[in-house]
């Protein structure tokens, strides 16, 4: 027995609406193993997973400040999958884009109005571009695999940040503890109903760069340009579209929001910078963009799901006491199923039964299409 | 023992886990896939390793286990590149996040705990002879499996027939499945030896470079070992040459990190000077060396396009359906 597959003659409608449900369930479905494999009750488990963080204000307001970079940084990297440039480098740019936006208020403590905080997030987001424009540039001009260096880049730029918040930056006043001093206020960014909670603004700034990023792909030239040049650049060559210029938009676009992410989460919910700023934000932005089948809208829904895993993991430690652990395997597996479902899209999966000799024609005249 | 030999010695070890995953790499490119879950792979097969010695005290036990759960966990990938055809690179990316979070999850238990040494070859005579002696007979054992798999892998695939199959499905595979070489139970089968070598490669550092369990210890490791593939355009001596190049970066950056400028006082002038100079180096940038070198030496070898083109498996990250 053996499995088989057999193009579709157009991509399936259904099964692109239904991947990223299918998906989840197969995750929650394998979640329930690991729990039982655990010693643990698989209900309760998945309840403190998944059910219970979305029970209570406070945590709903958690759930923003998480999904705000998983967003952001996510409708970013759809921009370069799309035209297939793979920029697994976000972490990175997050981080240089939170020690760009963060140096305004170290450096000029005194300089604290209404423009202070506009400014950082210019700051931030040029960071984060700069840093991508690397990568890009080096594939650009020299043809080096992106995947690569825009990874090795992630290590260098947390280093950067160890070295900043441990030396030149480090408060004083902090004590043995490596960090730079507090931003002051003004440098903050505001919280968006600090009553309940402290969701702030970057829930806000992620939304609107999933509506622009939107519009850019689906209804604008630049937008047809990247996806012609991602599916087939000789096409696009003959479109007059330059594949060099794909590749510099999509990282400076990409690195520009999870640069913004970055200054976002340090002047947002951490208030400082720290030798740790991110749970793995640019790389759960990789499934979030893959869940979100790379379209931005979807990111927005797929973001949300993303982040309830980070507090499931959370909840479910002081629940039921499984480590946190959990969160980055779930994730992981997430990711495995979003793929595997994708398949469906644009394959028909049959299971084939050992008998060679009665090979029917039919199934074989559909199949001829493959790339 | 003189200090050469020393660090000869630990250049060799901190090359090992490299050569011992990008050699596996470089078969699987080879057959024309591309798996980017290297680190995954290496992390489950550290953890796996790690684990397996510490319950049952014995190192060997731990190696073999490597390999087997390096090799099993590769079959995942294989599962969904090769028989669902989904995207190469986002599915070995998924790998090495699997990787990632399993491994931290199931070491969870073992933070902190005394692990087991796999130890040295010793050899009575041989290992004592001078200067030689502790490099040739005196290493650990996974620096010898290392060579003899390098050995073997190029003695494969240039000297055997089914080694020239293996690269025939990576150069095209519509020409090998029009020959009726059944090309994606040989990529399954490159994809799982690659595995294999990933899982050893961790072991290697669970059970002899640090001998504890810390999540993430791959730091990168798995990735330096593809970006070597690719710097070795897809030769195994040259692999060889490229771990230990970044083995002799790694141990360098941590030797001028460990140094005392007041050991050195003995030191000639213009020796210090430089002494000094590199001691005034924040940690860190020394640590960022070997990622900057990766980055650099791709640049390098990528910067000749029509070499690159030429040595690249042709079918390399292409799906393949057959048509029967």
């Amino acid at each position: 027995m053996r499995l088989e597959l057999v193009k579709r003659p157009q991509h399936s409608a259904l099964f692109s609406a239904l991947s990223p449900f299918l998906a989840f369930g197969l995750m929650v479905i394998a979640g329930a193993i690991i729990f039982a494999a655990l010693g643990k009750n698989p209900a309760t488990g998945l309840y403190a997973y998944f059910i219970q963080p979305l029970t209570e204000i406070w945590s709903l307001h958690e759930l923003a400040i998480k999904a705000a970079p998983l967003i952001l940084i996510a409708v970013g990297l759809c921009v370069c999958f799309l035209s297939n440039n793979w920029n697994i480098g976000a972490e990175g740019q997050f981080t240089i884009g939170a020690i760009f936006g963060g140096a305004i208020p170290l450096y000029f403590p005194d300089f604290q109005n209404y423009a202070t905080l506009p400014l950082m997030l210019i700051f931030g987001a040029i960071g984060g571009a700069l840093y991508a424009a690397i990568p890009a540039l080096l594939k650009a001009r020299f043809n080096t695999n992106e995947i690569l260096t825009s990874l090795m880049l992630v290590y260098v730029a947390q280093l950067i940040l160890d070295w900043l918040v441990r030396g030149p930056w480090r408060d004083p006043a902090a004590m043995s503890f490596p960090q730079a001093p507090a931003f002051h206020p003004w440098a903050i960014v505001p919280e968006l109903f600090p009553m309940s909670g402290r969701a702030n603004l970057g829930i806000v700034f992620a939304l609107i760069a999933a509506v622009a990023v939107w519009f850019m792909l689906a209804r604008t030239l630049k937008g047809f340009e990247i996806k012609v040049i991602g599916q087939s650049p000789r096409a696009g060559r003959f479109g007059g579209f330059s594949a060099t210029r794909t590749i510099i938009f999509a990282f400076l676009v990409s690195g520009a929001l999870a640069g913004l992410a970055g200054i976002t989460e340090v002047s947002g919910a951490i208030g400082r910078l720290q030798p740790q700023i991110s749970p793995g934000y640019g790389f759960a932005a990789i499934i979030v963009a893959f869940l979100g089948r790379l379209n931005p809208l979807g990111i927005v829904a797929a973001g949300l799901v993303l982040a309830l895993s980070y507090l499931g993991g959370e909840a479910a430690q002081i629940e039921i006491g499984v480590t946190d652990k959990t969160v980055r395997a779930f994730q992981g597996m997430l990711l495995f199923f979003v793929l595997a479902c994708d398949t469906l899209i644009h394959y028909q999966v049959r299971i084939v039964r050992p008998k060679p000799a009665q090979a029917t024609e039919s199934q074989t005249e559909a199949a001829h299409g493959h790339g | 023992m003189g200090m050469a030999e020393a660090i000869l010695l630990t250049i060799a070890t901190a090359a090992t886990p490299l050569l011992l995953a990008a050699i596996g790499e470089l078969v699987v490119e080879r057959s024309g896939v591309l798996n980017l879950g290297v680190e995954g792979m290496m992390l489950m097969g550290a953890v796996a390793g790690f684990g397996v010695a510490l319950t049952t005290g014995s190192p060997w036990l731990g190696v073999v286990a490597a390999a087997i759960v390096g090799a099993l966990f590769s079959l995942l990938f294989g599962f969904l590149a090769l028989t669902l055809v989904t995207n190469q690179v986002a599915t070995g990316l998924a790998l090495t996040l699997l990787g990632i979070g399993l491994s931290g999850m199931i070491g969870e238990a073992f933070v902190g705990e005394p692990g087991v040494k796999l130890g040295s070859l010793y050899i009575p005579g041989l290992t004592d002879l001078p200067l030689v002696g502790r490099l040739i007979f005196g290493q650990d054992p996974m620096f010898y499996i290392s060579l003899l798999l390098t050995g073997g892998v190029m003695w494969f695939l240039f000297r055997t027939r089914a080694g020239l199959t293996l690269r025939s499905v990576g150069d095209s595979h519509t020409s090998a499945h029009a020959l009726g070489i059944r090309v994606i139970a040989i990529r399954y089968l490159a994809v799982m030896f690659g595995g294999a070598c990933a899982g050893l490669a961790g072991a290697q550092l669970s059970l002899v470079y640090t001998t504890q369990w810390i999540e993430n210890m791959t730091a990168g490791r798995g990735w330096i070992a593809l970006a070597l593939v690719v710097f070795a355009s897809w030769r195994p001596w040259r692999v060889l040459a490229g771990a230990y190049l970044f083995g002799a970066i790694t141990i360098a950056q941590l030797h001028i990190q460990a140094t005392n400028l007041s050991d050195l006082a003995g030191l000639p002038g213009p020796l210090l000077w430089f002494a000094t100079l590199l001691k005034s180096i924040p940690s860190q940038f020394l640590s960022a060396l070997p990622y900057l070198a990766t980055v650099v030496v791709l640049v390098l070898i990528s910067r000749n396009r029509r070499l690159t083109m030429m040595n690249t498996p042709a079918s390399l990250g292409r799906a393949f359906v057959p048509d029967r």
